[in-house]
């Protein structure tokens, strides 16, 4: 299963032995919010993840909850983002995150063919769990979407092989019983469940929640095939950071992990 | 058979699931297992029967309202939760769910709460069984419902303030999963409605299912309409669970200014499938209600079943005509209900003698919760 585009980026990057790096950005948190998408990819970014705000972000912290609030508060849409998305050429895969009403208000099939459409060849829906995620898995797959699904700490065995097949692109290693947001230290259970993960699938297998710093995502990415970055770089933008600078932070996380 | 058995695979026609993060998908399916395993344990239900008799005042009398009952030419009947301890339905749901969590070796309750009924009933059983309590509440309900913050805290509970989005129970939802997924193998997390991922929309109505059943067997005929108030749903699920397999007419009554099942489309929030008050591209809309209780955007899945296949049908009322509502059943009857029940009560002033419902009809309300919360903010002239 290698045929999306966000599937070959980490592949290349991950079969050459590096270490892939997703960093994040809330869509429409500022008129110019595509700057970071283009400062991310000039920095090293190997696909970016884009956060589609959802009024009720369930499994976010402080961070991602502010930003999201910021971006519905200004006005944006769905509809706004994609329409920006498909107006630049980043050069790297985009993954859309965003929760499961969103893409079940449009229609997965119409969703996903409208993230396609913009550019958009990746999905993660925090809220749907492989159990419910057939006719998600199925829109996406129709259109050329990659449905990345997530592993927790607490996903017993047969479970994560479950994942680890059905899941396309990556498969993304919550690495925290918790809510996203900066953390002081990485949590162990991130690297024994991306131990695990490992064992149970043939695709890169990133890390993700709490990875907030360059040696933090260097330590993620000792056992893991790469890390995802949010919150870290969110608060950044959030107190008003340019995307040059947002583009140092990505660099700095792209030289940590080599 | 609908209101009866566990939903198969956790679904009530196309509504229901478990939508949550992977993190809280194992708690779930254990919760699942675990109330499926005690429900059909006798020394479990010997112990919530014992609690709900000798602590919360089970059974609730059945009280004819005769004065109202001539004004309407109908026969009106009330299911009296409010005379429950801690003054509403919520404590049935609580004591048993409490007990659950007991029985799974937690330590912590977690709870949402919107008018604070659901926050007290659970900071009491907390203190009752020797657990704690966080209560999550929206900043604009704990001004709006200050008593009940306080009675949290004289129970012994923490109350944590939601000032999150519409700062109301949908926030303090959200924030109350939170705290679940950070703290799942020492916290129960106490859901108040039948909302939420499989089991709870399941669980919560077998817990409620107690009102339906004393009714059933204290109403002196079988009702031609049995009435309740529907926010998430729970106490209209109990009552009708005990009227399932006859033919009244089951009727829910929601706020005009948070009707999922009138004004909302089929969405995910919470972790279930269900009505939601929505825009168009699925940004949850903030309800707005004169009853804390009342304002929220979603319904319980069930419920959404319900209504979908005609087995039971959802009206709404306006805050002002539950302010009238209030005041006349207090007159005619001396019983002063919640915010929240006299949505209910508002609905059949409004409808009877019309065909909605006849002159001579028999009509069994459930009368959720009583009205000392309110007090302060019926008498400072509570604005919509």
């Amino acid at each position: 299963m290698r045929a999306y585009a966000s599937d070959e980026a980490l592949d290349r990057r991950v079969a050459g032995g590096g270490k892939a790096l997703v960093p994040y950005i809330t869509g429409g948190i500022s008129a110019d919010w595509t700057e970071y998408l283009l400062a991310y990819a000039a920095a090293g970014a190997d696909a970016i993840e884009i956060g589609l705000p959802f009024s009720d972000p369930m499994l976010d912290g402080v961070t991602i909850q502010r930003a999201s609030d910021r971006a519905l508060g200004r006005g944006t849409t769905v509809e706004a983002i994609l329409r920006d998305v498909a107006g630049v050429s980043v050069g790297v895969p985009l993954i859309a995150m965003t929760y499961a009403n969103l893409v079940f208000r449009a229609g997965p099939a119409s969703f996903c063919r409208r993230l396609v459409a913009a550019g958009i060849t990746g999905l993660i829906v925090p809220d749907l769990p492989v159990d419910e995620a057939a006719a998600v898995a199925r829109a996406a797959e129709e259109a050329g979407v990659a449905l990345t699904l997530l592993a927790a700490p607490v996903t017993p065995g047969e479970r994560l092989a479950e994942i680890g097949a059905r899941s396309r692109g990556f498969v993304y290693a919550v690495s925290l019983m918790g809510t996203t947001g900066e953390r002081d230290t990485l949590d162990d259970a991130a690297t024994r469940l991306a131990t695990r993960v490992k064992a149970v699938t043939d695709l890169p297998v990133l890390i993700g929640f709490g990875v907030s710093t360059p040696a933090q995502a260097a330590a993620a990415a000792a056992v893991a095939d790469g890390v995802v970055v949010a919150s870290a770089l969110m608060r950044r933008v959030l107190d008003g950071a340019t995307p040059d600078e947002l583009g140092r932070d990505v660099a700095a996380l792209r030289a940590a992990l080599g | 058979m609908i209101l009866m058995a566990e939903p198969a695979a956790g679904r009530f026609g196309d509504f229901g699931g478990r939508y949550v993060p992977e993190s809280l998908v194992p708690a779930c399916a254990e919760l699942a297992a675990a109330f499926r395993d005690a429900w059909t344990d006798k020394t479990f239900r010997d112990e919530l029967d014992e609690l709900l008799a000798v602590y919360a005042g089970r059974p609730t009398p059945l009280t004819p309202a005769r004065r109202l009952s001539a004004e309407l030419g109908i026969t009106l009947w009330l299911k009296r939760e409010d005379l429950a301890h801690t003054g509403s339905h919520k404590i049935n749901n609580v004591l048993g769910q409490a007990l659950l969590a007991r029985r799974l070796g937690r330590t912590r309750l977690i709870a949402e709460t919107g008018a604070g009924q659901h926050g007290v009933a659970t900071a009491t059983a907390a203190a009752l069984l020797g657990l704690s309590a966080t209560i999550y509440m929206g900043s604009r309900d704990i001004e709006r419902q200050r008593l009940n913050v306080f009675r949290m805290e004289m129970l012994g509970a923490e109350v944590v303030p939601v000032t999150g989005g519409s700062r109301t129970l949908k926030d303090a939802t959200n924030e109350a999963m939170r705290a679940w997924v950070a703290d799942v193998d020492s916290s129960h997390f106490l859901l108040g409605s039948v909302g939420g991922p499989h089991p709870y929309p399941w669980m919560v109505r077998e817990f409620q299912r107690v009102i339906g059943t004393e009714a059933r067997a204290q109403a002196p005929s079988l009702p031609d309409a049995v009435v309740a108030c529907v926010g998430g749903g729970s106490n209209a699920a109990g009552t009708f669970a005990g009227f399932a397999d006859t033919t009244a007419r089951l009727i829910g009554v929601e706020a005009s200014g948070g009707a999922a099942m009138t004004g909302g489309a089929p969405g995910v929030v919470h972790g279930t499938r269900s009505m939601v008050l929505q825009d168009a591209e699925g940004q949850v809309a903030e309800a707005s209600s004169i009853a804390a209780g009342l304002d929220y955007p979603g319904i319980g899945p069930e419920h959404a079943h319900l209504g979908a296949i005609g087995r039971a049908s959802y009206r709404t009322v306006t805050d002002a005509e539950v302010v009238t509502a209030i005041h006349r059943l207090a007159r005619a009857e001396g019983i002063i209900c919640a915010l929240e029940s006299a949505h209910a009560v508002a609905w059949v002033l409004r409808e009877a003698g019309t065909p909605l419902l006849p002159a001579g009809s028999k009509v069994l309300l459930t009368l959720s919760g009583r009205g000392d919360k309110d007090m302060v903010a019926l008498s400072e002239g509570a604005e919509a």
